[in-house]
């Protein structure tokens, strides 16, 4: 069947976008989360370790008569050093004036409040440093003096510590993207999944199946199920009514020319006037052949009909082959042609609509009968052939008269050399329409010996 | 032959009454599947017509039912319907034929003969005249412990002559018997025939004659 719908984007691709787009947010998110957090934990814990060593260093200060002393606790600064590899300043003041240490140490901006440690960030000698610092009064010659200690400490092992932590953080943010595009891949399968099932019971399903979708499905499909049960079951109406239209049609064409040839046999036989019964002769053949283009147009239109939904079952072509022969016999015989049925050596099966396909051995058949002579042969075989089956008919009839099989097969087109054979002129259209809808071919032709020879093609069951 | 037509459009069960009576058969006509089964209940048939679509019912439950109750009267349907969706069906339910309307008499008398041949394989009822004893259904004339088979228009030939000995048939009158009445043939097409008949018979007690100017008849050598 051709595709006719146009595809717009997918629901489970699109699912699939918006759920990656949100992992990539989340993931991002938490990222930038871990490594603030992480970021300002570090530098909590630098900061109460500088703290504590800037306190240390302040509580040595010792007043006296001359001035400030101290004693530097170098346990304060080893504490600092065993961080990593960090460089180590400090200064002590008295108001502005460097007692001791690094006076090239900024002092801090905002004024302090005794020894709760005052943090900032600072330059020193192009180094980023971090600084603490504290005030507390000494008594100097009976004086009180603000004496203020300042600890920097360069941030090397902090930046490294800091980037340790955020290539973890990293690392976590991609762990929970992967998962979240396992998760998301399944989620999306898992929503399309009744869609893709009832796709699935759908397409499974015969050619004269019309019976409703019964399946449960999601709540969001019903609407879907519903119309498209609405719809079948239109469909079905439509189908039963074509085939009742085909069978009434024919019915009532059919009864009256029934009446007619008969009571027209009737006065064949009751009249002894040559001239008025080849009219009646004449008249019969036209019974038959408005009865004959009758029948045909509705059998062409069944196997177009048909061709459309067709119900394949694995057939047995030598059995189907006897079958049809068997019932032509009275009408070869009555012509006085033998017909036939070759014998074959194998099995010969095919997967194909039954009917259609008997349509077309029918035809075959019978035109053949039709054209032969009496005495004439009709042979009817099968064989298979690169995959194919081979239905053939030949007959020792009168031949094609040069006409080409694209010629017969076309609707109402006969042979230039069968005016006195009643015909539809339908019969190898129907043929070629079975030929097409089985995905074979039909060959028509004019065989040396004299007569003709049809061969219908019909793909082999695939084993 | 005797046979059941069971039809319910008048004008055509009329004119294939009439019809099949000029080839000397017997036909009963019902109009109905109830009137079928009286029918039935009532006369022994050698053949049942039988049409699809009838006012009290489907042909075709008729013929399945006619199966279940074991009766065996051959039974060949005359469809109205395309042959593509009811052959296989109708060939299911137990016809033993079936033909398309309009139909051809001369066809349906070989579909007709075929039937009961495939049914008994001999003929019950076998025909003799003069030395010859004539056996329809095997398609054989046998004399002086010689048989000989005939083809299928010197069978139906012989039928009619031997039917009534003696008796002049006009070359119409055979003609109309031997081909289908669409045949586009001339009335003197029946002399091949009657050639062909009379060298099978050849040495038998019985020969064709040629009244002149009239026809044909059987008569004894």
């Amino acid at each position: 069947m051709k595709r006719v719908v146009n595809q717009s984007i997918s629901i489970r691709r699109r699912l699939l976008l918006q759920l990656l787009l949100v992992a990539i947010l989340l993931s991002g998110l938490l990222y930038l989360s871990v490594r603030t957090v992480a970021d300002s934990a570090v530098e909590r814990t630098q900061d109460s370790i500088l703290g504590a060593a800037t306190i240390a260093i302040a509580e040595e200060l010792r007043g006296g008569e001359e001035g400030v002393a101290v004693d530097i606790p170098y346990t304060a600064f080893s504490m600092l050093g065993s961080i990593g590899q960090d460089r180590v300043f400090y200064r002590i003041t008295i108001g502005d004036e460097t007692v001791t240490g690094y006076d090239e140490l900024a002092l801090p901006t905002e004024p302090l409040n005794g020894l709760t440690p005052l943090f900032y960030d600072d330059a020193y000698r192009g180094l980023l440093v971090r600084a603490a610092a504290v005030e507390r009064s000494v008594l100097v010659n009976g004086k009180a003096l603000p004496v203020r200690v300042i600890v920097a400490q360069t941030r090397t092992s902090q930046e490294t510590i800091v980037a340790s932590l955020a290539e973890r953080a990293a690392l976590l943010g991609i762990g929970f993207f992967v998962i979240a595009v396992g998760l998301s891949l399944l989620t999306a399968r898992l929503v399309v999944k009744p869609v893709s099932s009832l796709v699935e019971a759908v397409g499974r399903r015969g050619p004269q199946d019309l019976r409703p979708v019964q399946r449960p499905v999601p709540r969001e499909l019903v609407p879907l199920v519903t119309a498209l049960n609405g719809f079948m079951s239109r469909l079905s109406v439509a189908l039963s009514r074509t085939e009742t239209f085909i069978a009434e049609a024919a019915h009532h064409i059919r009864t009256p020319l029934a009446t007619l040839r008969a009571q027209a046999e009737i006065a064949l036989r009751q009249t002894e006037n040559e001239e008025a019964r080849q009219t009646i002769r004449s008249m019969i053949r036209s019974v038959d052949t408005s009865a004959r283009s009758a029948g045909q147009m509705l059998e062409h239109a069944a196997v177009v009909f048909r061709s459309d939904q067709r119900a394949d079952e694995q057939i047995d072509l030598s059995l189907l082959v006897e079958d049809i022969t068997e019932s032509y016999e009275p009408s070869a015989e009555m012509k006085g042609v033998r017909l036939v049925c070759l014998p074959h050596a194998q099995d010969i099966t095919v997967d194909a609509d039954r009917i259609l396909l008997e349509a077309a051995l029918r035809n075959l058949i019978d035109n053949a009968i039709k054209y032969t002579p009496k005495d004439g042969l009709v042979e009817v075989s099968v064989i298979s052939a690169d995959g194919f089956a081979r239905l053939e008919v030949k007959d020792s009839g009168r031949g094609l008269f040069g006409a080409q099989a694209a010629q017969l097969t076309g609707r109402f087109q006969r042979g230039a050399n069968v005016e006195d054979v009643v015909g539809s002129g339908l019969g190898l259209t129907i043929v070629k329409e079975v030929a097409r809808s089985l995905n074979g071919r039909f060959e028509i032709v004019e065989r040396e010996e004299g007569g003709t020879c049809a061969a219908l093609y019909v793909p082999l069951r695939s084993r | 032959m005797r046979f059941l037509l069971v039809e319910d459009n008048s004008d055509l069960a009329l004119s294939v009454q009439k019809r099949l009576s000029l080839d000397g058969h017997g036909v009963d006509w019902a109009a109905s599947l109830a009137d079928a089964e009286d029918h039935l209940a009532a006369a022994s048939y050698d053949l049942i017509l039988l049409d699809i679509m009838l006012p009290d019912g489907d042909g075709r439950d008729f013929l399945a039912s006619h199966r279940r109750a074991q009766r065996d009267t051959p039974v060949i349907v005359m469809t109205a319907r395309s042959a593509v969706s009811d052959r296989g069906a109708l060939l299911d339910t137990g016809a033993d034929d079936y033909v398309t309307k309009p139909f051809d008499f001369e066809e349906l008398e070989a579909r007709v003969r075929a039937v009961l041949r495939r049914r008994s394989g001999v003929s019950q009822t076998r025909m003799t005249f003069a030395d010859l004893t004539f056996d329809p259904l095997g398609a054989t004339v046998s004399f002086a412990h010689e048989t000989r088979e005939l083809r299928s228009r010197e069978l139906r030939l012989f039928e009619v002559l031997i039917s009534a000995p003696d008796r002049i048939f006009s070359k119409g009158q055979l003609c109309d018997r031997l081909f289908s009445a669409s045949e586009a043939v001339t009335d003197n097409a029946i002399e091949v025939y009657v050639g062909r008949l009379r060298k099978k018979l050849e040495g038998s007690g019985a020969k064709i004659e040629t009244v002149r100017g009239v026809g044909y008849r059987l008569t004894a050598a």
